[in-house]
């Protein structure tokens, strides 16, 4: 099993608190949403948990291990992380950009051995990219491209994923596809860490959902538990009322 | 296919250019001629024009040439951003600067080894300069901006000491630094240069992935397990130690950084890291073949090679800049 834990963790930038004493856990088999607000630290806490930033107090762990002192190797090996999607500096094909799930287990791109084209292959496919795999990504669609990103994730087939807004910038049926391939992981097995913003498809796929507000978790249970029009009003300040088993939200407070 | 024969061909190639670098000058002389020098036979006279004038001429071209290429491949790799090169960012200026300083100053007289070690003084800063400034902005206009500061500064530093200078032959000694030329290299000044060229485009070569890694910005190649600030230091040092020691050996000469990346790219499907050996031959090449032309060329003062690679050069690095798609910056 591998978990990743956050005990307390707070992050600064300088003299502001980024992240305020956050814990959650992350194990297999979990889809976990992450919603707040602009500005709420969503970002600062994946990156904290990570290790990618220093802690100013608290820990993150990862079976055990202080994220911040592992190796960026290793934590890549067990966390496929997918950050906030920026332009490629190249117009590379999309093989070779989903080759490079498999940097943490060494492979050089044009030269895969075995195990990693195995991997690459099978990324490719379950993104439904085949017909793709040529092309420079320079040519695709947002939504194409946001599948190549998801595809790089996959190939390092870790036990974890994190991604920060994977979905942003995409019409309604790209964003269903994206979460369903997600889903699709954390069904054989993964754990998955995900930042939205559309508060009705994080309750439609999240198994737990960790509510925050400047940068404190404000709530962290499955959605039908922690899904209210009070909680809509008190972390997004937004008027919200439900109608039947899904909520509506009627403007900003 | 082309990516198959792109290597063996820049290979085959720049051997070419380099036995015709051989054959061609004031006095031409016939393929078997030279063929016999330089396997041992033939006159003396004969061996001493191919061996101690025109073979360690072409291959000090050659030498500039793939230092420059391959650290400009990685260069722009590492700020991913086709533009960057030595020349254009500042670097070969700073190491022509102190490589210039140290001849001023006859420290070059203690020991031969001052002027490898002080271009690379020169060139190891910049790159310094360049790095830190690149951890601090994300734009990458504000970089090249501050290459062309560190270029104007060294440039300007540079007319100072010339202003200064106490005799036409130094004079004309800086010239030759600033514009760049590989004419009348031996092969002492070559083994010389040789080490510091090597070691640097080892380490270049040695952290290739990582530059593949960048391809998906910082944040992500962090994400698939890259060390940052470990990529960074190497590339820095790697392209450092290329460049100074080509600057020691012909000057600055500029731009042919930038023109041999950009051709190899399309070819090695725009990888960053399977750019830089065939970056490094075809700059390589370029050099060469540019060198052949400046041997040729009637005219009463031969042109500076840097020169004729400023030339071409520079209309290149602006269309390069017109072709670059809005956004990325």
């Amino acid at each position: 099993m591998t978990d990743l834990v956050a005990t307390d963790l707070t992050l600064k930038a300088g003299d502001v608190t980024l992240v305020d004493s956050a814990s959650f856990q992350l194990s297999p088999g979990e889809l976990v949403i992450l919603l707040g607000p602009n500005g709420a630290g969503k970002t600062s806490l994946i990156r904290g948990a990570l290790g990618l930033e220093a802690p100013a107090s608290g820990t993150a762990a990862l079976n055990g291990q202080d994220t911040h002192r592992l190796s960026p190797m290793a934590r890549a090996q067990q966390i496929a992380y997918l950050p906030q999607i920026r332009p490629l500096a190249w117009p590379n094909q999309v093989h070779d950009v989903v080759s490079l799930g498999r940097f943490s287990h060494g492979a050089a791109l044009g030269r895969l051995s075995g195990p990693d084209a195995a991997a690459v292959d099978r990324a490719i496919v379950d993104c439904d990219l085949t017909h793709l795999a040529d092309r420079a990504t320079d040519s695709l669609s947002g939504g194409e491209l946001a599948r190549v990103h998801c595809a790089r994730a996959f190939a390092t087939q870790a036990p974890l994923l994190v991604a920060d807004e994977p979905t942003a910038a995409l019409d309604p049926r790209h964003q269903f596809r994206i979460l369903d391939l997600i889903k699709s992981y954390v069904d054989k097995g993964g754990g998955a860490l995900l930042v939205l913003h559309d508060v009705n498809l994080a309750a439609r796929y999240a198994t737990r959902l960790i509510w925050m507000k400047d940068g404190r978790i404000v709530a962290d249970g499955p959605p039908a538990e922690t899904l209210t029009p009070e909680r809509l009003s008190e972390v997004y300040r937004v008027a919200a009322r439900m109608e039947g088993d899904r909520i509506v939200m009627d403007g900003a407070l | 296919m082309v990516e198959r024969w792109l290597v063996p061909g820049l290979v085959a190639l720049s051997a070419l250019a380099i036995f015709a670098a051989c054959l061609l000058g004031s006095t031409p002389m016939p393929a078997d001629r030279v063929l016999a020098a330089l396997v041992g036979g033939a006159d003396a006279s004969d061996r001493l024009v191919v061996w101690s004038i025109r073979l360690p001429r072409a291959l000090a071209a050659f030498l500039t040439g793939a230092a420059l290429g391959i650290s400009g491949a990685a260069l722009q790799g590492l700020l991913r951003n086709p533009l960057a090169e030595p020349g254009v960012l500042g670097v070969s200026a700073s190491a022509s600067l102190t490589a210039t300083f140290a001849l001023y100053f006859g420290l070059v007289a203690l020991n031969p080894w001052v002027l490898p070690f002080a271009a690379i003084a020169g060139a190891l800063l910049a790159t310094t300069v360049l790095a830190f400034a690149a951890t601090r902005t994300q734009s990458v206009v504000t970089l090249i901006l501050i290459g062309v500061g560190l270029s104007s500064f060294s440039g300007a530093l540079m007319s100072l000491l010339m202003n200064l200078a106490p005799n036409p032959f130094s004079l004309a000694d800086m010239i030759n630094w600033m514009l760049g030329s590989v004419a009348n290299r031996s092969f002492d000044e070559i083994t010389l240069v040789l080490p510091f060229i090597l070691g640097g485009a080892a380490l270049l070569l040695a952290t290739r992935r990582g530059l593949s890694a960048l391809t998906l910005g910082e944040e992500a190649a962090s994400g698939i397990g890259l060390n940052l600030q470990r990529q960074r230091i190497w590339t820095v040092l790697g392209a450092g130690l290329a460049t100074g020691g080509s600057v020691a050996l012909a000057g600055a000469i500029g731009f042919v950084g930038i023109v041999a990346p950009h051709v190899v790219r399309p070819f090695v499907r725009h990888d960053p890291a399977r750019s830089l050996i065939p970056s490094a031959l075809l700059a390589g090449l370029i050099l060469v073949v540019a060198d052949i032309f400046v041997r040729i060329l009637p005219s009463t003062n031969e042109l500076k090679l840097g020169v004729v690679a400023a030339l071409i050069g520079a209309p290149a690095f602006v269309w390069i800049a017109m072709q670059r798609r809005a956004g990325y910056d």
